[in-house]
């Protein structure tokens, strides 16, 4: 009578996963929202720029809990340990770490128009959410993300295999941008005239 | 993994108007850029987000050539942030108004 009662063991561990899964979703949900805040309300950019590691850090929690084990990885690779101290560095290059005058609105009535339409592009969304059928289609067109092995080697597979030229371009890009950075930041020839 | 993907495009989208909006209300060209990154990632919450719904690799591997661009992007981005302040020591983009007819 008593086991009857009492639920199944699978019954309480798929409770107990999705407690947890609820818990990692609120904590990392929290996270992101109050460093994106941060991100735009600090005035100094040094500030702005850590707010921006914690929102960072908060996407790569939930994309583990959704399985992209390697794109949270490398989330925290790239954009953490190398665009963020990119920022950092030219924060401290040019010295620009001074306060923003916030105070004054140099176009009047700018910041209430923007939050504004900040709040209805939001609502936009949740509604068109709600309502349009934004998740049919086929499952699986370009592989399975789910079930046996491990994320790295099936991402892998799709990148080494159906998105092989996608791939090679990314590295002309990746040279085009080196270059690039490396003419801008050359120091200007004495000749040319202030601009 | 049993919470349902709604949520995570809600935070999506609630990321992508934050940067929106910081995009719009900010002056500091470099707090202008981290607003970008953070609408970029937004967008990659979404695709990791549809991935996971349709069981499809094709959203992650997008997530990476995300990256890639976004990489790239702040690396000319930022080239030419410091071309323009080595030339005039201005910190807003409102100070940057040499093409204005």
């Amino acid at each position: 009578m008593v086991l009857a009662m009492a639920p199944s063991l699978p019954g309480l561990l798929a409770a107990a996963t999705s407690k947890v899964d609820l818990l990692v979703f609120v904590a990392s949900a929290v996270i992101v929202l109050a460093g994106a805040i941060g991100v735009i309300v600090a005035r100094n950019p040094v500030h702005s720029a850590l707010m921006l590691v914690m929102t960072l850090f908060g996407i790569a929690v939930l994309f583990v809990a959704q399985e992209a084990h390697f794109l949270a990885a490398v989330q925290v690779i790239v954009y953490a340990g190398a665009i963020v101290v990119l920022f950092l560095f030219v924060i401290m290059l040019l010295g620009v770490d001074r306060q923003e005058a916030v105070d004054q609105d140099p176009l009047q009535g700018q910041r209430p128009t923007a939050i504004a339409l900040g709040i209805i592009a939001f609502a936009q969304l949740i509604i068109l959410g709600g309502t349009a059928n934004w998740a049919t289609g086929n499952l699986s067109t370009a592989g399975q993300a789910g079930g046996v092995g491990s994320n790295v080697e099936k991402l892998a597979r799709s990148i080494f295999t159906r998105y092989l030229l996608p791939f090679e371009i990314t590295s002309a890009l990746l040279v085009i941008a080196v270059i690039g950075a490396v003419v801008l930041a050359r120091k200007a020839p004495a000749e040319e005239g202030p601009v | 993994m049993s919470l349902g993907g709604e949520w995570y495009l809600a935070l999506a989208a609630a990321l992508f108007t934050i940067g929106a909006v910081g995009l719009l209300i900010r002056r500091n060209v470099l707090v202008m850029f981290m607003c970008v990154e953070l609408m970029l990632n937004a967008v990659n919450l979404t695709f990791v987000t549809f991935s996971r719904m349709l069981d499809d690799i094709g959203g992650q591997s997008l997530v990476f050539f995300v990256l890639v661009v976004a990489a790239a992007e702040v690396v000319v981005g930022l080239g030419i942030i410091v071309s323009i302040f080595r030339r005039r020591a201005a910190a807003t983009a409102d100070d940057l108004h040499i093409l204005k007819g």
